[in-house]
């Protein structure tokens, strides 16, 4: 069976970037099956922007690992989704493309940071795509479109080919609109690549099952406090009671570092960002830079022309956590935050199999609500703890509040990917019966 | 407190041109955010070397890699097979 994919949708909800009208597909255990990639993932032939007007018109010269994988698996890539600007929001309202709008409510925002890849999944374009997670990218949108959204462990799934925004922090992962499909997808993109150093061949090959009978889920009270919508809180103490009626069995945990997370998560993502995007500089791609200018003026002028607020604030952010003066402060004290949350999560995890609490504080936001950069940090306090301490972590659609989804958070061991899936899947099962 | 001037010489050091009218916004919004990071001064526990990681090496050897046309290929300007840069000097 191969083929070609005719792709048109009514993009009502702005979710795509470029669109391929007739995708080709090969045999494969995904032959035929629709799959949109995030915008930052490079795929040959086909423009990849970062949802920036930097890389406008950049069409990379190779695939990522991951779209390799997928081409082999007989998927058919029908088009790159919008997203914040090089994953730096989390409502993608930051991408030079315009924002894109929750299929839910189009009145909300879909979560970001790889909102246009939740979007196309949610509102039946694609049955499931690809999004990253750099401190909750993919878990906030799959919680408020109402899909699934699985960040892997770091490691897990080559990042090659991904254009980098925080190295020590993203992973490549499935999203869709069951647990059942975003396994499958993870199934084909989990494999061994020599060219991530950062990556242990520790392959994903895994059918969900539903047996939870025994499972311990850490219950930590640092997830359900202070910020935390109680409609959303008890949204989510129900699921974990539908959970314990499968047999799972709740232990209360704590993580005492959250208090330092967020801080030393935008340090940390920061500073990275500042070295990593150093690279665009209208040289080797993206619009041309003026080669007349001198070198400091060119590269400022067209850095401020097609970077949009959010990545110079960022980009500014990190460069100054890192300098003389500041980097003991900031950078050096962050890696020892990092450091406690992951020995945190080690101790939880000798009294929990799993530990579950809300993926995102509230549901999603007006559009236009989160215009000050604080307040929509502050957004990302449940998620960007698991990218710290480098764990697996699900989102799975857990009911409503105020018509709005709302997330269930379940995070697990390093490389315990298929026993968080496994937990998605029962509770999935339990509610749609 | 990080002031107007320091907002500046930050964009000049990470080459983000930014205008004059923009300049007050950008301090308001860094020193919240500054704020906020205070709670790192309570962070306890020294650095050490992360445990359990290993250097992932291989030998030297050439392998395939893009051709000089593909390389080239998004370069804004070029000559004689060359990316066409600002000067430095």
């Amino acid at each position: 069976m191969a083929g070609t994919f005719d792709f048109s949708p009514d993009d009502r909800c702005n979710a795509f970037i470029t669109t391929c009208s007739t995708a080709p597909f090969t045999d494969g255990p995904l032959a035929g099956t629709a799959v949109a990639v995030k915008d930052n993932i490079s795929t040959a032939g086909i423009q990849t922007t970062c949802g920036s007007r930097i890389l406008e018109g950049y069409v990379p010269p190779y695939d990522a690992h991951v779209v390799e994988l997928l081409r082999n698996a007989g998927a058919a890539i029908v088009g790159k989704t919008n997203m914040d600007e090089f994953g730096m929001g989390t409502t993608t309202e930051t991408s030079a493309f315009g924002p894109t709008r929750n299929p839910v409510d189009p009145e909300r925002v879909p979560g970001g940071s790889s909102g246009g890849s939740a979007a196309a999944v949610a509102a039946g374009f694609v049955p499931m795509a690809l999004g990253t997670d750099t401190g909750g990218s993919i878990r906030c949108p799959a919680a408020f479109c109402g899909i699934v959204g699985l960040k892997p462990t770091y490691g897990r799934v080559s990042r090659y080919g991904l254009i980098a925004y925080a190295n020590s922090l993203e992973q490549i992962g499935p999203m869709a609109r069951t647990v059942e499909d975003a396994s499958r997808l993870m199934s084909v993109i989990a494999r061994y690549d020599p060219r991530d150093s950062t990556m242990l061949d520790k392959p994903y090959d895994h059918g969900p099952t539903a047996d939870i009978a025994g499972l311990r889920i850490g219950v930590p009270e640092e997830y359900f406090g202070e910020g935390v919508d109680p409609r959303v809180a008890e949204t989510v103490r129900d699921a974990i009671g539908v959970l314990e009626g499968l047999g799972a069995e709740t232990v209360p945990v704590s993580i005492p570092g959250m208090r330092h997370a967020l801080a030393a998560y935008y340090v940390i993502c920061t500073s990275e960002a500042s070295s990593n995007l150093a690279r665009f500089d209208g040289v080797r791609y993206g619009p041309a830079v003026d080669t007349r200018k001198t070198w400091h003026e060119a590269y400022q002028d067209l850095r401020q022309e097609l970077f949009g607020t959010e990545v110079r604030r960022r980009i500014m952010l990190g460069t100054f956590a890192l300098s003389a003066g500041y980097a003991g402060r900031y950078y050096a004290k962050a890696q020892v935050a990092r450091r406690n949350i992951r020995e945190d999560f080690e101790r939880a995890f000798r009294d929990a199999d799993i530990i579950a609490g809300p993926t995102m504080p509230t549901v999603a936001f007006r559009l236009g609500e989160k215009s000050d950069p604080l307040s929509m940090y502050l957004s990302d306090i449940l998620t960007v703890p698991a990218n710290l301490a480098g764990i697996p972590a699900i989102s799975v659609p857990c009911g409503r509040v105020d018509g709005l989804p709302v997330g269930l958070q379940l995070m697990g061991r390093q490389f315990e990917d298929e026993r968080v899936v496994d937990a998605a899947f029962a509770y999935e099962q339990e509610v749609r019966a | 407190m990080i002031t107007e001037r320091d907002i500046e010489h930050i964009a000049e050091l990470a080459d983000i041109g930014i205008s004059k009218d923009e300049v007050p916004e950008f301090t308001t919004q860094f020193n919240a955010i500054l704020d906020y990071f205070e709670v790192l001064d309570t962070v306890v526990g020294e650095g050490a070397p992360a445990a359990g990681i290993t250097n992932v090496f291989r030998e030297d050897e050439p392998r395939p890699c893009l051709s000089q046309e593909a390389a080239l290929a998004n370069a804004g300007s070029t000559e004689n097979g060359f990316i066409k840069a600002p000067r430095v000097m």
